[in-house]
């Protein structure tokens, strides 16, 4: 109870609100370290998972590339870009780049995959040329899985910025860092409160943009196939 | 309209879909391409709108040749429906319907006012216009998928087994109405079914294919079940091709024989005289309008002055004009006496059809 104490006394602290050191800036930098990776992350992921999907040529290898991302810690991948490239921030956008690639990827080949044939025959049986195919049918089809791989990402880049205060750059995981290396207990907690805090907005933002871009018609589909789905394993 | 001449289609791992077709499909007629799995018909039906490139020979599309237009400008051309539809999960049935409208550019209001045209024609209720098609039922969701082929009014329909997805029942209600929005519309279809019964339902002319794309015979559906061209092709027919026939034919196509008929006045021994001259051991009582009072064996009658005043029996099921020489057969088979009783659309008595009429039918 002491540290609970601790972490409100640290939050009604007027000095945590004033300043480049106070929440409201260290929340700005954060966001901006995960914003900035999602952007570059869905610049990359997204053409490359829509064609691959589209074409269907080089899906197995382009999700097992983008995998290897994945298993390898997003800390190390810190600490070698940084040995390598030095401090500051392209380091850390890169290592989280690489982390947040594979999830918008994968989701995005398998969406674009995982269209209907008969839907995309009907699509170019009706003289659609590839691209419209692409732009009328599989994309729309595949929205909700590609923002599902958008969420994924950018709740894992959310955590995962913290670990950008290590090689000294800013954002909430600041706090952490110096918190524990002055056995600040308080402020430890507090950092970690703030990005489980901002996570969690950052999903629901996300989740409400998804309902503007999913079609009705595939987000009533999914929920009456996943409300038949509890029915049977109720009924089980 | 379509014209295949000695089309083949091999395909890269060496199987021969379609073998040296040559074929004519004419204008405003239904041709159904039938055959075991295997037998290249959807293969043929997909080289019409280039979904497969023919490997060798030469295709003529509305006098023009398929193989020199660029594909997505012949398939905007051609209506296409397949199974259960292909309908885009994401667009309601207005959006679905006006896809090729809009791929051509037209105006929002005008795509929209095309679209509640097309639902009326093919039997949609405007109530599902916005709904999207995981929201309708499979007759609906086909339903969308014909008007979507209709909307931009190609002269040509491509059907790739379009009632294959939905029950029987509503198979057959959606055959019906296509029969009836084809009377309507006059557009040159090409029908891809496995169900030789659907074949014979919907086509103008029937193309019977064999494994590897190999074309048995291309006849009208009365030619083809009279004159079967070899035993595969009898084969695939059925062993009810007989009753098929009769299926074909109405009432009004046959003379009805007048039957030993006698007025409600005549007398048993009247009916006696007539039954003896039909060669027959029962008679028809009409009244004076020729409505039917019943029928009766001769020695049921005994001595009665005047039949109309008994009580004689009436046949379990009639036949009408328009009704196939198979429901005749049925109501034949149905009577004590072995005969179909024909009555006008009055339900005056206009005689009975008889075995002997139907063996001479399917004898011609």
């Amino acid at each position: 109870m002491e540290v609970f104490a601790d972490v409100v006394a640290w939050f009604t602290d007027p000095a945590q609100w004033d300043g480049s050191n106070s929440v409201p800036a260290r929340l700005v930098e954060h966001l901006g370290y995960a914003a900035a990776s999602t952007l570059v992350a869905i610049m990359i992921a997204l053409p490359i998972g829509l064609w691959v999907g589209h074409t269907g040529r080089g899906g197995a290898l382009a999700v097992n590339v983008a995998n290897v991302g994945r298993a390898v810690p997003s800390f190390g991948v810190i600490i070698l870009v940084v040995v390598l490239a030095g401090i500051g921030f392209l380091p850390v956008l890169i290592a989280l780049v690489a982390f947040a690639i594979p999830p918008i990827l994968t989701n995005t080949y398998t969406g674009v995959r995982g269209v209907d044939a008969t839907v995309r025959d009907a699509a170019e049986g009706m003289g659609m040329r590839g691209w419209q195919v692409l732009r009328h049918v599989e994309i729309p089809v595949a929205m909700p899985l590609i923002m599902a791989g958008v969420r994924t990402s950018s709740v894992q880049v959310v955590a995962t910025a913290t670990l950008a205060a290590f090689p000294g750059l800013g954002g909430l995981g600041r706090y952490i860092v110096n918190g524990l290396a002055v056995q600040n207990y308080a402020q430890v907690v507090a950092g970690a409160l703030l990005v489980a805090l901002l996570a969690l907005a950052v999903e629901a933002v996300l989740a409400a943009i998804q309902r503007l871009v999913v079609s009705e018609g595939l987000a009533r589909a999914n929920a009456d196939a996943a409300a038949e789905a509890r029915m049977t394993s109720t009924a089980a | 309209m379509i014209t295949f001449e000695q089309v083949t289609k091999r395909f890269p791992d060496g199987t021969t879909a379609v073998t040296e077709l040559d074929l004519d499909v004419p204008e405003g007629e239904v041709v159904v391409l039938v055959g075991p799995s295997g037998c290249g018909k959807t293969t043929t039906l997909r080289m019409v709108n280039r979904m497969v490139e023919p490997t060798s020979g030469r295709l003529f599309v509305d006098g023009r040749d398929a193989l020199r237009i660029a594909p997505h400008e012949l398939r905007r051309g051609i209506g296409y429906v397949i199974q259960a539809g292909g309908l885009f999960p994401h667009r309601t049935v207005t959006d679905n319907i006006t896809t090729v409208p809009r791929l051509l550019g037209w105006e929002r209001e005008r795509a929209t006012r095309r679209a509640r045209e097309l639902m009326e024609l093919v039997g949609l209720d405007a109530v599902v216009a916005d709904r999207y098609p995981h929201q309708l039922s499979g007759g609906q969701q086909q339903r969308v998928g014909v008007a979507r082929a209709l909307a931009v009014d190609p002269p040509i329909l491509l059907m790739d087994e379009p009632f294959g997805a939905v029950d029987p029942i509503v198979r057959a209600r959606l055959q019906q109405e296509m029969l009836r929005l084809q009377a309507e519309v006059r557009k040159t279809i090409v029908f891809v079914t496995h169900d030789i019964d659907e074949a014979i339902a919907m086509g103008d002319r029937i193309a019977i294919l064999n494994v590897g794309g190999v074309l048995e015979q291309f006849a009208t559906p009365a030619e083809l079940l009279a004159k079967p061209a070899n035993a595969f092709v009898a084969d695939f027919l059925g062993e009810e091709r007989g009753l098929k026939r009769l299926s074909l034919r109405k009432v009004s196509e046959v003379t009805a024989d007048p039957g030993p008929v006698v007025g409600a006045d005549a007398s048993a021994a009247d009916a006696g005289r007539v039954a003896a001259e039909h060669g027959t051991d029962w008679v028809v009582v009409v009244d004076d309008d020729r409505h039917l009072v019943g029928w009766a064996t001769v020695d049921e009658l005994g001595d009665a002055a005047r039949l109309g005043e008994l009580d004689l029996q009436q046949p379990r099921l009639f036949v009408y004009a328009e009704n196939s020489l198979r429901a005749a057969l049925n109501a034949m088979v149905s009577s004590r006496v072995g005969v179909a009783v024909r009555l006008g659309p009055q339900g005056t008595y206009e005689g009975v059809v008889t075995h002997e009429i139907l063996s001479a039918e399917l004898l011609r």
